[in-house]
């Protein structure tokens, strides 16, 4: 039998290792399975070291900040004696602004009108180990009732949707991700399109026609095509518009801070939601609806998850 | 003849480090872990890849090809497990796999021990595995990716500068 020379051992190792590899994602992309076990014991593993490590370093954060960061305390204390009774004048006048800003927004009102729609808080407590995907994980998980598919939102807009529950995590596919994608619709012209991540901060908006007016700073809303997301939950505001052949090259600033998150709302239905209007109060956005343009022609999928060559 | 014998002589001023125990465990779990939760409080924190830093480091000093590759597959398989469904298993695998061997290459032939040798190797190896990762996504995953931009290039250098001092802390868990 023929050996191999000692020094060529390592060069057909790292062959067969990475021969090995390549067809573990081949089988990866092919193959229509839940969640692998190695994935399911990596995050096990590791997401408590995660859970205390996140609670470490808001630990830390709270001892400096209630000890070592309260030496000119005495001196603060007089300042802000002061500032409070100014900011109590200030926080009469506001309060009555608040009570006009509740009517008008739009989140709040859906809040209100879906008391009946559960929702579940969480905080995020690890984020994806590599530049090649955009996930975060929860602190909650299947434990607490949390289902695949689930909408994430913040209160300033949409987030991700939930794309593997654990028993203690949840891993959340964030908009911005390229796999990631929401049924969406411009708030004024209600012109639909999905709304996909691009890897990068901004999001796109690929199948508006070039005939249709699109404007730059114009919201980008949710249009419930996806049967995850209510209608007219913000998603951003448009950035940059370039004209393409046949669709415009829209992007889109995410209303949610998607980089800087801490906390988020589950919502705990796979059912489609609708926004429901109390009454007497009437949206422009679902105003506007009513006289959409005819040409406003629908894009062929909400485009939710979709992706090119996408692993399980 | 025996090639490895002449190899051995030839190079017997490359010294081969050992380690203590659970070092090179434990360095690459805290890499691991720094990279899936601190840019959760620190966003620039996510220009770090820590454990291609692990990968190198260990590779070039443990100089052995084999351990090499297989601690690069290691790491490389557990931070695709970290990064989340969209990321399938050996993306990362398998660029790491080939980092440690190449480092394990390297440091078998040069000294590299310099700082500035480091520097350079790391930004080398950083671009390695960028252009990996964007070969498997273009061509086994079907994904299009940047070649290059310029936030590529600071994350390379600022991951150079981190490794120069990341191993000189990392050498006092060699055994002396």
């Amino acid at each position: 039998m023929v050996g191999i020379p000692s020094r060529h051992k390592s060069i057909f190792l790292l062959a067969g290792v990475v021969l090995l590899q390549i067809l573990l994602l081949a089988l990866q992309i092919k193959r229509d399975s839940e969640g692998r076990l190695l994935r399911v014991w990596t995050v096990g593993a590791f997401s408590p070291f995660e859970r205390a490590g996140s609670h470490g370093i808001l630990h830390l954060r709270d001892t400096w900040n209630h000890y070592f960061a309260l030496q000119n305390a005495s001196r603060e204390n007089e300042e802000l004696h002061r500032e409070n009774d100014a900011l109590k004048m200030q926080v009469n006048h506001l309060q009555s602004k608040a009570a006009e800003a509740d009517r008008l927004s739009l989140l709040l009102d859906f809040r209100k009108s879906h008391q009946n729609v559960p929702m579940l808080g969480a905080r995020i407590i690890a984020t994806s180990a590599g530049t090649a995907s955009a996930t975060v994980m929860l602190d909650r998980g299947a434990k607490d009732g949390i289902k695949k598919n689930m909408g994430v939102i913040t209160p300033e807009g949409v987030v991700g949707k939930v794309v593997e529950v654990y028993d203690d995590t949840t891993e959340v596919l964030l908009l911005t991700d390229k796999d990631s994608g929401v049924g969406a619709m411009l708030g004024d012209s209600r012109i639909q399109s999905p709304v996909g991540g691009t890897g990068e901060p901004l999001l796109a908006m690929k199948y508006v026609p070039n005939d249709d007016t699109v404007n730059t700073g114009e919201r980008v809303v949710t249009s419930g095509m996806d049967k995850i997301f209510p209608r007219d939950l913000p998603i951003g505001t448009i950035t940059e518009i370039k004209s393409g052949n046949p669709f415009k090259s829209i992007r889109v600033r995410p209303s949610a801070n998607l980089s800087r998150l801490e906390e988020v709302i589950v919502l705990m239905t796979l059912q489609p939601l609708q926004l429901k209007q109390p009454e007497g109060l009437k949206s422009p956005a679902n105003a506007a609806a009513n006289s959409a343009p005819a040409n406003s022609t629908p894009p062929p999928s909400p485009a939710t998850g979709a992706a090119s060559a996408k692993p399980q | 003849m025996n090639d490895a014998f002449d190899i051995r002589n030839m190079e017997s001023h490359i010294e081969v480090h050992t380690f203590r125990g659970g070092a090179i465990v434990g360095a690459t779990i805290l890499a691991l872990m720094f990279q899936a939760f601190v840019p959760v409080y620190f966003e620039k924190a996510a220009l770090l890849d820590f454990p291609l830093l692990i990968t190198i480091y260990f590779g070039l000093s443990r100089r052995n090809p084999s351990t090499g590759l297989l601690l690069g597959m290691m790491i490389g398989l557990l931070q695709d497990s970290l990064s989340g469904q969209t990321v399938p298993l050996g993306l990362y695998g398998i660029s790491k796999t080939v980092i440690g061997y190449l480092a394990s290459s390297i440091g078998a032939r040069l000294d590299t021990e310099h700082p500035a040798a480091r520097f350079a190797l790391t930004i080398m190896f950083f671009g390695l595995h960028q252009g990996i990762v964007l070969l498997i996504r273009r061509i086994l995953l079907a994904q299009s990716s940047t070649w290059f931009n310029m936030h590529l290039l600071v994350a390379a250098l600022v991951n150079a500068v981190v490794a120069v001092f990341l191993f000189m802390v990392l050498d006092r868990l060699r055994k002396t």
